[in-house]
This record gives structure tokens, C-alpha cells and sequence, in this order.
């Protein structure tokens, strides 16, 4: 049996950890304004943050509330922390940033920092440069958000190398948003901040439904 | 497999048995660095590819092309019959996806909006769905996008559900066209060679881009036996872990990839001693050969075993890379032979380690495949002779 | 060179965004690199868009950024030398 110890779902320029709104932001605020604010919201001193592309922001953020409070970064040996995180539209919108970059022969400056960002799974280097976890990894892309692959795929690894795991999904598309951050342990655990909650597809999907 | 190597894995062969690297001038892609820079491109153009597939459907894009003439070749080399009620799974990554064809109406999309079934084939999900589609009969269908350790995380992916009892075997690998944005984006890393890559030599100065499609068959022993199917090689370890240093660079002591060497040796029952030869990722940028080199001197000591990177015939082909190092090292175990590293001549000064250079018949029982990805993502695999 | 330097701190910032750093914060003579203002390998790529962009120097091998790039002194006094605009 392994276990959720917390979430983090951020969505409608909302945060919810553990199912209760903690950060709200005017809904009429571009995603960087409120992203931007949420860092603030959470205290985070980090100034590599500001280098990030949305996506990472995005996916960073939603680890770093899941993270809050938490028992998880310091229990867990990172060395088997695995982290594996979804998708469907992979890092289009920095793709398009740096395509334009590019596309004016007159004013051609394509920026190193905007490539570096054009690949989904950026994200998971990003949380693990900040936390030093250096277990295993994995980015799919799928169509919608798939509980059943998250949590097959924790459970394989955690039966295999990892002790625990963040997983979750991290979209950003033109029209929408949204991050999901589960953090997977195997030891049953809880603490005044966690829930502990069983971790199959019926409940991550309930979970995920529920905001 | 397709690469700038050869259409098949026969013609592969040929060049790497004879020496003959895939890399040279840019003839189909329409990039700014055509006269620049050298690359590893597929002598065909993308009619020529249409073409070969013989599909009906409107014009694709390069990355579904090879990707379809990849798997088909694999699953008709096998002799499986996806329609013999077995599961059959398939795992593809890439990270170029279909952007070969969108940057081209990049601009003109701003203009007039009648082009917008190209973008209907941009995600990266496009050419595995392709893929499946062309096998006909596939029960499960995923792709992985890791940067360069794609493909191995994808042949890891497949083991996986077929050791789980999900799948009774998988089609994975990877693809990746050459693309414009590719070319540009390597460029302002300033990781590319002018001249042809130099993986694991004092002077490398980059790496050259390739393209190209490889995909594997694999089964499970039970699926196997049942259709009285013969194997070409085993899988018998693999292991994944994160560099955590840098979203680009490989840290300087090589910790990711030694964290996932070690896992890979552990899982597959062996020790060091026991691999005999390395299919390096060796890139020929100056940062990943030394950091390589330094983990593989952690884990091997004093007796790092015979080893070479095939990046200088094929070029860096990014997402296939796994894959095409896959069949290149199943071809090693079933021919004996070690393929060399060319282009080398002086070792690196803070490693001392001397590739081989030359094409090289000697016992082989398993090999190491290393394929590390941007995004500190490590993975390494390990084939053994069946 | 005082006016080229104070230029230099904004147009890094920018250009490196650096969004909790103000043009006061940055000592000229710190080391860019390592301590000082921290940059990494990738913000060396962005500086040397930035002398492209806004003095037309074109820098061929990254490996001449180490001294180049040392502090914003040391690059003042690179532009000075070689700079186009």
C-alpha cells in the first residue's frame, strides 16, 4: 500500500492544498501575474524562479505548496525520491516564445534561457536542482489527465527503487492551465499536515475532480 | 531504425562495420546554417519519405514518416502478429514532434488561418498514435518526452509493463526529425561543431545533430516462447536517476549518470567487471564527455571496459538516440563487434580514457548504453547475448 | 565609463531577469560568476546576445566569456575596446 501524504492543485488562479483554498488571486489576472504572486504568497526566496518559463513557475509552485509544512523533503532519502510528472501539450507556449524569436531575420537575437525551457521536462530538472532529488524520472504526454498511468508508475517504482515520489500532471496551453502535485510515500506517516489517503485511481481521480 | 546511417538496419550495419559516417551538408532542411554547420540527415526528402510509407492519409510531417517506416521495419523484422490476441503496446517519445512542419507556416498562420490542419499533427503524441495506427491492432499507446534519454525511458517503460503482466509485448523507441528550431536552439547553446564531432577527444568542441527513428520489439519470455520467436538480445538492468545540477549541463562530477550506471549493474545481477563494452552517450560537447568520463571511471576503477560513442556516424539524434543505440548494440552482441568512435585522437587531459577506433571483433556478453537528457534526466540500459 | 556601466546593470538585469536585483545592488568589481550576482553557464550564452544585440560584438567561442565576463568592469572595458554602437 503506498500512500498520498499531500496535494497541491492549482487552477483559476486558485491554490488548494489538501483540498482547502490557501492563495487566491483576482481571476482576471494574466497566469505570470499570478504566479508571480503566489510566490510571493508562499515566501519563497528563490531567485532562479524568475528565470523560469510559465510551465516551470506553474510546476514549481504547485510542489513547493504541496511541499509547505511538510514532512516529506526531510525524511525522505532523495536519492530515491522519484518524480514523475504529465502532460498533453508538452511546452508548446515556450516552443511558440522561442519560434518567434526566431523568425525575424532582421531582428534575429534567439535567446538561449527561452530554448532552454522548450522541453516538458525541464520541470522535473528544475524541482530537482532546487531539492537535490535524484531519483528516478519520467515525462509522459497524454491526452488528458491519466490517474491510472500515475499511479501504475509510482507503484512500479516504488516497488522497485523508491521510497517516495512526487507525481502529478502540469499543463499550460493558451487557453488554460492547471498543475496537480501529489506527493506518494510508502511508509504510512501522517502528520498534522498531511492527509494520508490510500493511493489508488479512484481516490486521485476523485482528488483531482474535486476542485 | 532510419538514420543519416542508412534507410534499415541492414544498411546501418554496412556503415558501421565499414567506418562510414552518416554526417555531412545539409541537403533537405531549409535552415539558415545549411553552409554552417555539418548534421547527421537521412538522404531522403520528405516526398521521398511520404512515399516509402505508402499512406494515405494528407502530408504528414518528417518526424511521423520515420517514425512509421521505424516501427513498421521492427515489427516485420520480429514476426509478430499483433493480431494473434496478445497485448501489444506502443511506447515512442520525441521532443521535435511535428514542429519540422509548423515552423515552416509559422508566419503565414498569422496571416491567414487556412493552413490549421498542420498544427493537427505539432504534439508529441501525433506520431506514436501514427505509429499504432500503421501496426493496426495495438492495445496500449504512450509517449515520453525526456529530451536525449527519451528512448531509453521508453524501452525501460515497455520492460516494465511487461514484467508487471500489462503488456505481453511493447513496440518502443524514439524519433526526431531535423527541424529548424533545433538547429537555432543548439546553436545559441553553442554546443554545435563546425566539423565533424569528436566525441571523447581533447579538442571536441560540439556536437553535430542527426535525425532519425529506431524501434525495438520486446517481449515478454512467455509471448515469446508461445509464438516459438527467436531473440536477438536481453534486457537484464536499467535504471533512471536525476543529475539535479543544471537544466543543460551534466553536473561536473557526473553524479546522475553514475547514480544510474551503478542502479542499471545492480539490477541486471552483474558487477563492473562483467560488462564488456560501453555504448557511450558521448555527445563530443565539452561538458558531457568529461563528465561521462569521470562516472565512468567512478563506477569501472582501473578497468573501464572497451568503449566508444556512435554519435560521430549518426550524428545527436536526440529523442531516437536511446533507440538507435539500442539496435546498434544488439547488432554488436549478435555480430561480435565493436563499432568505433571516430574522429578520436587525443585523450582528454583530465581523464586519460582512449575509446576504440577502429571496428573491433572481439567477445562481447553485455553491454552498457548510456543516454543522458537536459533536464538532468539519466538513464542507462543493459543488453546481454542470448 | 561610469554612464556605460550603470547602462550594463540594467540592461543585465533585464536581460538576465533578475527581478529581485536592483542596478544599486550590483558591486562592478564583484564577480558575476560563482558569488556576486551568481549567474550560471546559461546567463554567459545570454550576455553574449546581449554585446550582439547592443553593441555588435559578435563572440565566436564561449570559452572567451570567462575573462570577458568577470565582473561588469571588465566588461565595460571589453565594449570599450571593441564595441560598434
Amino acid at each position: 500500500m503506498n500512500y498520498i501524504n499531500s496535494y497541491a492543485h492549482i487552477k483559476n488562479n486558485s491554490v488548494y492544498v489538501n483540498g482547502e483554498q490557501v492563495f487566491t488571486y483576482d481571476k482576471n489576472a494574466t497566469v505570470n501575474t499570478f504566479l508571480s504572486e503566489a510566490y510571493h504568497a508562499i515566501n519563497l526566496v528563490y531567485p532562479k524562479f524568475h528565470k523560469m518559463d510559465t510551465l516551470c513557475k506553474l510546476g514549481l509552485l504547485c510542489a513547493e505548496f504541496a511541499l509547505q509544512n511538510n514532512h516529506f523533503i526531510n525524511e525522505h532519502h532523495l536519492q530515491k525520491t522519484a518524480i514523475i510528472l504529465s502532460n498533453s501539450s508538452s511546452s508548446l507556449e515556450t516552443d511558440k516564445l522561442y519560434q518567434h524569436s526566431i523568425s525575424d531575420k532582421n531582428n534575429y537575437f534567439p535567446s538561449p534561457t527561452i530554448f532552454v525551457y522548450t522541453l516538458p521536462n525541464i520541470i522535473i530538472g528544475e524541482l530537482a536542482i532546487k531539492h537535490k532529488i535524484t531519483g528516478e524520472n519520467a515525462f509522459f504526454i497524454t491526452e488528458k489527465f491519466d490517474a491510472n498511468l500515475l499511479v501504475d508508475y509510482c507503484e512500479t517504482i516504488l516497488n522497485h527503487n523508491a521510497t517516495s515520489a512526487i507525481c502529478g500532471w502540469v499543463e499550460l496551453n493558451e487557453n488554460s492551465y492547471e498543475a496537480i502535485i501529489f506527493l506518494v510515500e510508502k511508509k504510512y506517516h501522517p502528520d498534522k499536515n498531511s492527509i494520508f489517503k490510500p493511493l489508488n485511481q479512484q481516490i486521485v481521480t476523485q482528488i483531482y475532480n474535486q476542485t | 531504425m532510419i538514420s543519416a546511417i542508412g534507410n534499415n538496419v541492414a544498411e546501418s550495419f554496412l556503415s558501421l562495420s565499414h567506418s562510414k559516417t552518416g554526417i555531412g551538408k545539409i541537403n533537405y532542411l531549409p535552415t539558415r546554417y545549411k553552409d554552417e554547420f555539418l548534421a547527421g540527415e537521412i538522404k531522403l526528402s520528405n516526398t521521398d519519405l511520404k512515399d516509402l510509407v505508402k499512406d494515405n492519409s494528407p502530408d504528414l510531417n518528417r518526424n511521423s514518416y520515420l517514425a512509421m517506416l521505424a516501427a513498421k521495419e521492427a515489427v516485420l523484422h520480429s514476426g509478430i502478429d499483433t493480431k494473434d490476441g496478445l497485448r501489444t503496446g506502443v511506447i515512442s517519445s520525441t521532443t521535435v514532434a511535428g514542429m519540422g512542419k509548423t515552423e515552416m507556416f509559422y508566419k503565414e498562420m498569422f496571416e491567414k488561418d487556412d493552413n490549421l490542419n498542420v498544427l493537427d499533427t505539432h504534439d508529441c503524441g501525433d506520431s506514436t498514435e501514427r505509429i499504432a495506427d500503421y501496426i493496426g491492432d495495438v492495445d496500449y499507446v504512450t509517449t515520453i518526452s525526456t529530451a536525449c534519454s527519451s528512448a531509453a525511458n521508453s524501452i525501460m517503460l515497455g520492460c516494465r509493463m511487461i514484467k508487471h503482466g500489462l503488456l505481453d509485448r511493447a513496440i518502443v523507441g524514439g524519433v526526431d526529425a531535423l527541424s529548424k528550431f533545433t538547429f537555432n536552439g543548439f546553436n545559441t547553446l553553442m554546443i554545435l561543431d563546425k566539423e565533424w564531432c569528436k566525441p571523447f577527444d581533447e579538442n571536441r568542441k560540439g556536437l553535430n545533430l542527426g535525425e532519425g527513428a529506431a524501434f525495438l520489439v520486446i517481449e515478454g519470455e512467455n509471448a515469446l516462447i508461445k509464438r516459438n520467436g527467436k531473440a536477438l538480445s536481453e534486457i537484464i538492468g536499467y535504471a533512471n536517476a536525476n543529475d539535479a545540477y543544471h537544466q543543460t549541463a551534466s553536473s561536473p562530477e557526473g553524479y546522475g549518470a553514475t547514480l544510474a550506471i551503478n542502479q542499471a549493474i545492480t539490477m541486471s545481477g552483474l558487477t563492473p567487471q562483467d560488462i564488456d563494452y560501453i555504448n557511450m552517450h558521448g555527445t563530443g560537447t565539452p561538458n558531457n564527455d568529461l563528465s561521462e568520463s569521470i562516472a565512468t571511471k567512478k563506477v569501472f576503477g582501473n578497468q573501464v571496459p572497451k568503449f566508444s560513442s556512435t554519435k560521430a556516424f549518426t550524428g545527436h539524434t536526440l529523442a531516437a538516440a536511446a533507440s538507435i543505440e539500442a539496435v546498434i548494440s544488439t547488432l554488436s552482441l549478435q555480430h561480435q563487434l565493436i563499432f568505433p568512435n571516430l574522429n578520436f585522437k587525443t585523450p582528454i587531459t583530465e581523464t586519460h580514457l582512449v575509446p576504440v577506433t577502429a571496428l573491433l571483433k572481439t567477445p562481447i556478453n553485455s553491454i552498457l548504453s548510456n543516454s543522458f537528457g537536459f533536464g538532468g534526466n539519466c538513464s542507462s540500459l543493459i543488453f546481454k547475448k542470448v | 565609463m561610469e554612464v556605460l556601466i550603470e547602462k550594463l546593470k540594467r540592461q543585465v538585469i533585464e536581460q538576465l531577469n533578475l527581478v529581485e536585483v536592483k542596478p544599486e545592488d550590483i558591486n562592478p568589481d564583484s564577480p558575476l560568476f560563482g558569488e556576486g550576482l551568481g549567474l550560471d553557464s546559461i546567463d554567459a550564452l545570454e550576455l553574449i546576445v546581449l554585446l550582439e544585440k547592443h553593441y555588435g560584438i559578435k563572440i565566436e567561442d564561449p570559452k572567451d566569456g570567462k575573462t570577458i565576463f568577470q565582473s561588469l568592469t571588465t566588461l565595460a572595458e571589453y565594449i570599450k575596446a571593441n564595441g560598434k554602437s
